[in-house]
């Protein structure tokens, strides 16, 4: 397993090298680069990072006359306009440079964000400096699509040859399968058993595991600094949102009769306080779900800010000095994300089925 | 606001990702694995519990082997005693039989032996009784002449007889 | 300026309130070390409910910035 995945890791890194060669992008005397040379802007190469991009970056450089190269594999691009599917290469923005004509539509890129331009590429931006061009419904390919995709491979890979392995009788685990047979035992025994019970636990099982690991696998990824890593999937509101969504329509779809009960007409309290309980009960459904997408989210992108920011101290300061310090610390934060990453998969995992748990019960 | 707005695409592409997955891997990976691990569940609960009988056999064969080995020991021990006390009682009717037979050889010896004797004695005294007749003869043919001669004579021979 | 004050106050509540979860959920351990996995669930699960509002706040926070 380990040979396979390693030469598979090797294959792909060659195919993702020689793509990328074709979209290697120079800026030559770029007045903009020039100026944000000169005053580093930590905060925008932190939102860059953390937020999606058309283009999987892989590493940018200065050449020796001084221009700016940046390396990085251009990832499709599929808009939906005007009831018509275009998808080509991100690669034919040129980085935002060009402007793209797909049937009598223009686009162009701005700030990793699609728009609808006039020929000329122009984009109106309001007194704030935000553009108030069109967007086109976009359904790119974009860098966390491709590095969820990458970690949803990683995690059948893992578990398909684990499964395997389980054919014919009983056996000692070996191999892969005696590193995730604890986790699923933990899952399974620590999480969906004891908020769930012995009998309700079977039907939400697969959810629960497959939740856990989707979510720990793309933290883990987010938290590897080379490339294939590093994108902060999991700390993406998008991902979030979805995942506490079908946590809410489980638990919802899945209410017993005590739930509902509970929420609209609860038993032994007054009908005065009645009144005033059941809308709060009606927006808890909500909140407790938005409370998991919130949380996921704002740990998983704050542990990516920490350590960004620590990373750029150094070019901040404008010192050597503060290196050690600056290594240091992004070293201990990376420590406590990891612990972090478990930690969230294992709470959204705990709460969707504590949540479940407490839906379907029937009345005692 | 961007980082709070969700992406409708990335939204999309979550939810088709992840539902493809929780398929999947509920195919391919968490029934086959979650059943064999009940299986393997179910099956140490049966060799424990299997091992708990086979123990609880055991413990009774050893009680059984205990007693039949207590009763053997006994068994032995009476059959010792038996043959000890039967050893004993040949010894001793030996011992009684050889005392009589050997009794019987020393009565017997002793009334040969008498016998014996008294032949002896019978024969010498014939022979002292010829010996007298002899020397009574010779003392009348030679020495009847003196009798001093004659007593000496008589002294003489009957000092050479001496009669054991 | 505002919105970093409130944020500092968040934080002050979320941590004071966490913390005397960890503190209630150190000397339950410390009491009865055997049910130590299920006071450690409890714990995280109140953490998470408390760390929920203080996200909540926070969000609420940026977004009337």
């Amino acid at each position: 397993m380990a040979k396979i995945l390693r030469v598979s890791y090797t294959v792909f890194l060659f195919f993702i090298v020689a793509l990328a060669s074709f979209a290697e992008n120079e800026n030559h005397d770029n007045s903009e680069m020039a100026s944000e040379e000169e005053s580093f802007d930590a905060l925008g190469m932190i939102m860059h990072h953390i937020s999606d991009s058309h283009y999987w970056h892989i590493i940018s450089f200065e050449k020796k006359d001084g221009s700016h190269t940046e390396i990085s594999l251009p990832l499709p691009v599929i808009l939906l306009h005007d009831g018509t599917l275009s998808v080509f290469m991100s690669s034919e923005f040129h980085h935002g440079e060009s402007v793209v004509k797909k049937g009598d539509s223009y686009f162009k890129l701005y700030h990793d964000k699609i728009y609808f331009t006039n020929s000329e590429g122009e984009i109106i931006k309001d007194e704030e400096g935000h553009p108030v061009n069109e967007k086109p419904l976009d359904f790119s390919i974009t860098k966390n699509v491709a590095s969820m995709w990458m970690s949803a491979l990683i995690i059948l890979g893992l578990f398909i040859t684990a499964a395997r392995k389980y054919k014919g009788s009983p056996s000692m685990p070996t191999g892969v399968q005696s590193f995730l047979e604890p986790l699923i035992t933990f899952v399974r025994d620590d999480i969906v058993v004891e908020q769930l019970g012995e009998e309700k636990a079977d039907k939400y099982m697969p959810y629960i595991l497959t939740i856990f690991f989707f979510i720990w696998v793309n933290n883990l990824i987010g938290m590897v600094p080379v490339f294939p890593g590093g994108s902060n999937v999991s700390g993406n509101i998008a991902f979030t949102s979805i995942l506490a969504l079908f946590t809410l329509i489980l638990t919802n779809i899945n209410g017993s009769k005590t739930y509902w009960k509970h929420i609209f007409a609860p038993p032994g309290i007054p009908t005065p306080i009645k009144v005033m309980l059941v809308p709060i009960e009606i927006v808890s459904i909500f909140t407790k779900p938005f409370a998991l997408m919130i949380r996921l989210f704002a740990n998983i992108t704050a542990g990516h800010i920490i350590i960004l920011s620590l990373a750029s101290l150094m070019f901040v300061m404008k010192t050597y000095y503060i290196a050690p310090l600056s290594v240091g610390l992004s070293l201990f934060m990376s420590m406590l994300e990891l612990l972090v990453g478990l930690l969230q998969a294992y709470i959204f995992a705990l709460l969707s089925a504590l949540f479940i748990g407490m839906a379907v019960k029937e009345e005692h | 606001m961007d980082l709070l707005t969700p992406d409708p695409g990335l939204v999309f592409w979550t939810g088709i990702t992840f539902l493809t997955l929780l398929f999947l891997l509920r195919k391919y990976a968490w029934r086959p694995i979650l059943h064999a691990l009940r299986v393997r569940e179910h099956s140490i609960k049966n060799a424990l519990a299997s091992a708990e009988k086979i123990r609880e056999e055991a413990r009774n064969i050893e009680v059984l082997k205990k007693q039949t080995l207590e009763e053997a020991a006994l068994q032995r021990d009476k059959i010792i005693a038996e043959a000890r006390e039967l050893k004993d009682k040949i010894i001793e009717e030996a011992k009684v039989s050889a005392q009589k037979e050997a009794d019987k050889i020393i009565e017997k010896t002793r009334i040969q032996l008498e016998k014996e004797k008294r032949e002896i004695v019978e024969q010498m005294k014939a022979q002292v009784a010829q010996l007298s007749v002899d020397i009574a003869g010779k003392l009348l043919r030679e020495e009847l002449s003196t009798t001093t001669k004659q007593k000496e004579i008589i002294n003489r021979y009957l000092d050479d007889v001496s009669f054991n | 300026m505002y919105t970093a004050i409130g944020l500092g106050l968040i934080v002050i509540g979320a941590g004071i309130g966490i913390g005397s979860i960890g503190k209630g959920a150190m000397e339950a351990i410390g009491r009865q070390p055997e049910a130590t996995s299920k006071i450690q669930t409890a714990m995280i699960i109140a953490a998470a409910l408390i760390e929920g509002v203080a996200l909540f706040a926070i969000v609420l926070a940026w977004l009337v910035a």
